[in-house]
This record gives structure tokens, C-alpha cells and sequence, in this order.
């Protein structure tokens, strides 16, 4: 699937596409198909994102997406090194997720 | 290719000059120094502006084209016509953005014609940033250093 | 050190206030983020991998404890209670939001800091020793003249749009404790070498030094400026590459290629016309000016009745004295570095209470005075040898003791994957690996001096090239892959690594360190350091024990 990412302007946050608008998790991403561009140059201009771009990802059997590139699942859930500053501080097993 | 520009595709949006705007059509360096009746020049980033330094004297308008706000090499032309003693209209052309005029101002350029029009209060925010400056440039701005010490002859 | 005036104050104000407009324009869609991030970035601002990365000027890694204090106050208020310290003795913060950059810089500036230049096609921070104005080797303390090129450097208009980053770095000893041979420019402030000028005090200057894709050693391009004439000089340096340096391709655009493709005779040549031109032109500031920076930098008001015994009795502080503590020019005082490399620790990352910790250490122990090492640690360099022990004891209570300064514990390790969105690999997981591992194992005191270095690309930030064991982060088919390299040296024995052969997967490039240390261990000679027997035995030993 394609899925969208950017950073939010004011604050930096890694966001994703969730069909709507742009969250924060990774899971609620939607496959554009073929609609990237267009989405992402009426978003950037509203300036609801800023440096976006479309990669690929799947779903993995849980249902969950999941980016093709490292540097992405990196980006979705934090630093490995610091799980205390990830989105999901509690999960031991999240940092698998990324590798 | 042409050795003439199209004249007013870059309309002068700002000018510290009390002369009369010279409106002849700039040509290249090349054409400038094959011909002796030209009177403007446009300098390209890659154009060694050294070239005009015998011909100053025959030169009323230098263009200085910054195709990208990004390439610099304008910068130092600037300077480099001031230090030979130009005194005519150094007019920025092109990618010219209001984040530049400050430091375009210090280098030389006493005109502006931006290729997108810009908000003239910001331009003038600009251009009136900064009171003081570190270095000694093009333009008459003393340096912070003259303010802390007299002047010497420095050598 | 140097303390604003007036003028001063007003430059990093008038800053603050340029960015803010800056940014409001960017909020309100007047400027695109293409206009926008050069901007952005002459005030130290990316967008990174997880937020906006702020990287703060540590002027020639100076620092007084207020502005230590400081950076700490930022950590815990815009940030997630800590900071990063770099190979440039700056400081990072990875969480920062846009909306409060302007707040930040103002801030800074409270306490005469700022961001100017840390990023951009300009000139950067200007580095130098971490031991200046302490170490009895240097000829002068080189930071008065890192102070005038770095007024100099700030918003020089001609200087603001260069093809690259453009990095200074000064030191004034025969030691080379800050890369200066790989740096665009480096400048060792020397006595006059020819016979007629003994005692005169000028300036060497080498240019096109670097690492990234391609490292190169600058090479000498004047061996003597007279001090009156080092700005003028480093402006014809600058001139010749602003109108020269390649546009053409980001990945050489740096000064070195120029150098490198022109040759250093050719390149001189050009800066020596351009010199004598701007000779005339007035851009020397008088002698009277660095005059009075250096009045700044005088020497603090040392005990003359210091004592200069120390009690080595306990074992762990006499360890920490012999890797941690440099000899002083005054009788009585030492340097300390404090290590930021705990074992499994995250290479020159220091909490928001460590940093506090730090600065009121420097203000007791040290004249209020501390210093970042490009090595990213971090130097208290006038300590009283009587407040060693106690200062030690501190430091050992906060996590800061850990006695492995230039040991293989000691890595310089750049961010990597996990916070750089240029990065091909994480470096600091491997990092704490490898400290792991040879604390496990014991070997990490028998090694002695082992500098390791780790980059997770190819832009080399962690200096890898320049590691007696360097590795090198790569992208291999979607997996992250380590190059091993050998035999680099940052100092003034300079050299550049060579790789060993086929990258390795994370947990094989620890292994192959070890068996990297282990070769050394079986074939080193008396006092040999691992660079030492390295460049003894060759690559050969190495590449059969790791390849078979």
C-alpha cells in the first residue's frame, strides 16, 4: 500500500494520513493508491503538513501498517534508544516492531 | 542567444539612488566587451566580473543575476565592482527574496528587481534589521569594531 | 571568556528578532519551506526525523555555568529533559517545536548564546582545544582569535550563500586536539618560521580539510599570517571558494574538492591575488580589537599557594586521575573531563540535571568555566588539585565518573538512525554494544588509547575516518550494515582509516572489534598504543583475523 507522512509544521510531529487528516499514529494510515500528489500538494499548500511524501508499507497480520523502510518505523514509533520517549513508552516489545 | 534581455521583465521594485533609473537594456558580459556602445551589463554567477574592471568607466547599470537565492557568487561580484570603484547602479536581479536584501545592501547593490514582486513592509523591515554590523563590506555601514576603537591606520 | 557588550547583545537580539518575523511569515504561507529552510538553518533549525532539532553554538566549546544552567532550563522547558553534545562542541535538542524556536533563541540570548550559523551554506562554529588556557603546551590560548573569526564570520554578507558548510577550527600547540587538519579551514596559531621574524606570533593556515564522502587532509596554504592580517586573510579564502566552489553537485561542494581539483598551489595562488587586493580594502579590524577580546581570556585568579600533591590512595580515583585529569600550566591545577559515556550509556547525551550538575561544579570548582570536547565530553579545565577528590566524589554520585577518557569506552558516536533522517544505520545502539561488551569482557583496560568512532553515514559526523577503529553505517538491500575501518588519527598525526573489507550486521561489527582488539592485544609491542601496532604490522593480521 502507499501510505502518506510528513512532519507537522509548527510542531515537528511525525503525522501520517489517515484519510482525513493528519495523526499521529501510524496504524490509522490509508492506502492513497494513486492520489499522493494531489493530496499532498493541497496539503502542503493549506500547510496542515509540512516535507511530506508517499512510501510504502503493508499490513501485517495483525492489521497493522506497517512502513517498508526502517527509517520510517523509526519515525512512527521514536528512538530505540529511548523507549521512554517513543509513542508507546509501556510496550516492551515495541522496538521489535522496528526492526 | 540573444545578447539583449527583454527590457523590464525584472521591474525595479527598490532603488537607493537619487539618479535617473537607467532603463537601456543589459546585455551579457560577452557582448559588453565586444561592443563599445553599451552602457548596461548582466553578470551571470559563473561570469568573472573582474573582466569589466578596464570598462567601468563607460558602465552606468550592472545587473547581477541570481538565478537561485541559494548560488552566492553574486554576492562577491557585487563587492568585487564596489572595491574596483564603480559608483553606477548595482541593480540585484532575479531569485532576489526579502531574507537577502540586508546582505545584498551591504554588498553593494543599491537596486532591486525582484522576479516576484515582494511585500514592501517587509522589504522595508529588512532592509532597516540591522543597526550594526562585524564586518567591514561595501557598504558605508562602520563596523561594530570602529565603535569600540578609534579608528587606526591599520596598515 | 569573552563577554558580550552592548553591540554584541544587540546582534544576537536583532537575530531573534529577524527569526521571529521569519517564522510568523513561514505560519502565515508567506515564505514556502524551500525559501524557508535556509533561514531556518543559519539558525540552527531542522526538521529531523522525529521534530524540529535545534543545535545551539557552543562558541570554541566555552561555556559559563549560567549558560550551562541554561541549557538545562531549555531541556526541561521546550524539550524532553535532556540534550545531545556534538563533534563540534555544540548542542543538540531533538524535540523542538517551530512555534517555540523564536522563544528559545531568546532565551539564549538572556545569556549571550544563540544559534547563528550552526547550520546553512555558511560559516559554522568556530572549534579549538578543549584545553586552552590551561594546557602548559600551547604557545597562546587560540580562543581570542576563534572569538574574532567568529564576529567576524557572523552574517558576513558576502559569506551567507556558499556552495557548503564551511567549518574553522583554531588551535595554537604542536597537539592537535581538535581535527584541525580536517577541518575546511585550520588554522595553528605559530611562531614566525622564518629567521628574521623570531617572536612574532601569526597564523598557519590549512585549507581543505575534511571528511564525508571524501576525506582529505588539508593541506598547508601559508605557513605565516602576521596576526594583523588573519581576517583579511581568511576572507581571500573564503572569496576564492564563494566564486569557485563547485554548485554544480552537493557532494562537492565542499572546499576540500576545490583545493583538491585546482591543486593547493593553484589554490594558493588565487588567494594570494585576492589577498593583496583586499589588503587595500580596510577589512582588517585593528590590532586594538583582538587586543581587547583577548583581555577576556586572561588567566583566572589561580591560588599561587595551591598544593600540588594528590592523594591517590583510592584506586577508582586514581584510575580516573590517570585517564581523566590533563596536567595544567599552573602549579596546583588540573583539567577534568567528565565522561558522558557510561557504560550502555547513549554517547553526549546529558540530562537536564546533569547539566545543572555540571554547571555548579564549574562554577565552584573551575572559575565558572566549562568546556565541550569534540569528543563529546565535557572538561572542567582549572580544577584545584585539592578539590580533585571531592569533585570526583560528585561526579561518581551522578553517573559522570566513569574513568574511559580516549579509552575504547570512549566512543564518539553521531546520533545515527534513531534521531537523523540522513542516517543509513543506527550507530548508538552499536555503541552501547560495543562499551558493553568490553566492560564484559575485561579487555577494555588493557587496551590503553583506542579511539572509536562511529558514523551512521556517509556524511561522517561521528568522524569515523578519523577512528583508530572507525565504523561506518550503511544501507545494505533495507539492512542496516557496518563497515569496519583502521588507522584513522584526528590529531596531529593525522590519518584516515582504511576499511578492513566486507561490511558486517550489528552484532558481527561488535564481534569484530573484538577481534580487532584481540589481534592488537597478541601482537602490540612495549608502549605501543592500537594506532601504534596498527601502523607497525599493517592491515594484513587484521583482515586474516577477521576474514579468515
Amino acid at each position: 500500500m502507499k501510505i502518506l507522512t510528513g512532519n507537522d509544521l509548527k510542531t515537528g510531529a511525525v503525522v501520517w494520513w489517515d484519510g482525513q487528516t493528519w495523526s499521529l499514529h501510524v496504524d490509522h494510515a490509508v492506502d492513497v493508491g494513486d492520489e499522493a500528489e494531489p493530496i499532498l500538494g493541497r496539503e502542503e499548500a493549506a500547510r496542515r503538513v509540512n516535507a511530506s511524501y508517499a512510501i510504502d508499507a503493508e499490513r501485517d497480520a495483525q492489521g497493522k501498517v506497517r512502513p517498508a523502510h526502517i527509517k520510517d518505523r523509526i519515525r512512527a514509533l521514536g528512538p530505540t534508544v529511548r523507549p521512554d520517549l517513543t509513542l508507546k513508552p509501556a510496550d516492551p516489545e515495541a522496538g521489535n516492531w522496528v526492526i | 542567444m540573444a545578447d539583449t534581455l527583454a527590457p523590464g521583465c525584472d521591474e525595479v521594485q527598490f532603488r537607493f539612488r537619487n539618479d535617473e533609473q537607467v532603463s537601456d537594456p543589459a546585455v551579457t558580459v560577452d557582448a559588453f566587451l565586444g561592443q563599445t556602445n553599451a552602457a548596461a551589463v548582466r553578470v551571470e554567477p559563473g561570469d568573472d566580473v573582474r573582466l569589466l574592471l578596464d570598462h567601468l568607466e563607460r558602465v552606468r547599470l550592472v545587473e547581477v543575476n541570481f538565478p537561485s537565492f541559494g548560488d552566492g557568487r553574486g554576492y562577491s561580484s557585487a563587492r568585487l565592482l564596489r572595491e574596483a570603484g564603480y559608483d553606477g547602479e548595482l541593480r540585484a536581479v532575479g531569485d532576489v527574496l526579502v531574507d537577502q536584501l540586508s546582505h545584498m545592501r551591504r554588498c553593494g547593490f543599491d537596486s532591486f528587481a525582484p522576479d516576484r514582486p515582494m511585500d514592501p513592509a517587509d522589504a522595508q523591515a529588512a532592509f532597516g534589521r540591522w543597526p550594526h554590523v562585524y564586518q567591514e563590506a561595501a557598504d558605508a555601514t562602520q563596523p561594530i569594531w570602529t565603535l569600540r576603537h578609534e579608528r587606526d591606520g591599520n596598515g | 571568556m569573552y563577554r558580550y557588550d552592548q553591540y554584541d547583545q544587540a546582534m544576537v537580539e536583532t537575530r531573534v528578532a529577524e527569526f521571529r518575523d521569519q517564522t510568523r511569515r513561514r505560519l502565515e504561507g508567506k515564505l514556502s519551506e524551500d525559501q524557508f529552510k535556509p533561514l531556518r538553518l543559519q539558525n540552527g533549525l531542522y526538521l529531523q526525523l522525529h521534530a524540529y532539532m535545534l543545535r545551539v553554538a557552543v562558541p570554541y566549546g566555552t561555556l559559563s555555568s549560567a549558560q550551562m544552567h541554561m541549557l538545562a532550563d531549555i531541556a526541561d522547558k521546550y524539550d524532553r529533559g535532556y540534550g545531545h553534545f556534538t563533534t563540534r562542541q555544540n548542542i543538540q535538542y531533538n524535540w523542538i517545536r517551530l512555534e517555540d524556536a523564536p522563544d528559545i533563541l531568546a532565551d539564549l540570548a538572556k545569556v549571550e548564546m544563540h544559534a547563528i550559523q550552526t547550520s546553512g551554506n555558511c560559516i559554522r562554529n568556530i572549534s579549538s582545544d578543549q584545553f586552552a588556557g590551561a594546557s602548559a603546551g600551547e604557545l597562546v590560548d587560540p580562543r581570542p582569535y576563534a572569538e574574532l573569526l567568529r564576529q567576524w564570520s557572523s552574517f558576513h554578507p558576502e559569506f551567507l550563500a556558499l556552495p557548503r558548510k564551511f567549518k574553522i577550527a583554531v588551535i595554537a600547540s604542536e597537539t592537535d586536539r581538535a581535527a584541525m587538519r580536517l577541518h575546511d579551514i585550520g588554522i595553528r596559531i605559530v611562531e614566525n618560521p622564518s629567521a628574521d621574524g623570531a617572536g612574532e606570533i601569526g597564523a598557519a593556515f590549512y585549507v581543505g580539510g575534511g571528511m564525508g564522502r571524501t576525506p582529505m587532509i588539508g593541506p598547508l596554504i601559508r605557513d605565516f599570517v602576521p596576526l594583523d592580517q588573519l581576517i583579511t586573510y581568511a576572507e581571500a579564502c573564503l572569496r576564492v571558494y564563494n566564486r569557485y566552489g563547485r554548485r554544480d553537485n552537493k557532494f562537492k561542494a565542499r572546499i576540500k574538492i576545490l583545493v583538491h581539483e585546482l591543486g593547493a598551489e593553484e589554490y594558493k595562488r588565487q588567494v594570494e591575488g585576492e589577498f593583496v587586493h583586499l589588503l587595500e580594502q580596510g577589512v582588517e579590524p585593528p590590532i586594538a580589537e583582538l587586543e581587547r577580546i583577548k583581555a577576556f581570556f586572561a588567566d583566572p585568579p589561580f591560588d599561587p599557594d595551591a598544593g600540588d600533591e594528590l592523594d591517590l590512595s583510592d584506586p577508582d580515583f586514581k584510575l580516573w586521575v590517570e585517564r581523566n585529569t590533563h596536567p595544567h600550566k599552573q602549579k596546583g591545577y588540573i583539567s577534568a573531563t567528565i565522561s558522558l559515556k557510561p557504560v550502555g550509556g547513549i554517547p553526549g547525551d546529558a540530562s537536564a540535571e546533569q547539566m545543572h550538575l555540571m554547571a555548579d561544579l564549574a562554577r565552584e570548582h573551575s572559575f565558572d568555566e566549562c568546556r565541550v570536547t569534540h569528543a563529546q565530553n565535557i572538561v572542567l579545565p582549572h580544577v584545584k588539585k585539592d578539590e580533585l577528590y571531592g569533585l570526583w566524589q560528585k561526579l561518581e554520585e551522578a553517573g559522570l565518573g566513569t574513568a574511559n577518557l580516549d579509552q575504547v569506552g570512549d566512543i564518539i558516536a553521531c546520533p545515527g538512525l534513531d534521531y537523523c533522517s540522513l542516517a543509513n544505520a543506527r550507530s548508538i545502539p552499536l555503541a552501547q554494544k560495543i562499551s558493553q561488551r568490553f566492560a564484559e569482557n575485561g579487555k577494555g583496560d588493557a587496551l590503553g588509547e583506542l579511539k572509536l568512532k562511529i558514523s551512521g553515514c556517509i556524511n561522517a559526523c561521528g568522524h569515523h575516518h578519523a577512528g583508530h577503529i572507525g565504523i561506518l553505517g550503511v544501507d545494505r538491500k533495507g539492512t542496516e550494515n557496518y563497515q569496519l575501518l583502521l588507522g584513522g588519527s584526528e590529531a596531529e598525526d593525522t590519518s584516515l582509516g582504511k576499511i578492513t573489507g566486507p561490511g558486517f550486521d550489528e552484532d558481527g561489527v561488535v564481534d569484530a572489534v573484538e577481534t580487532t582488539a584481540d589481534v592488537y592485544l597478541r601482537e602490540r609491542k612495549d608502549g605501543e598504543r592500537f594506532l601504534d601496532t596498527y601502523r607497525r604490522i599493517g592491515m594484513e593480521p587484521f583482515k586474516e583475523a577477521l576474514y579468515g
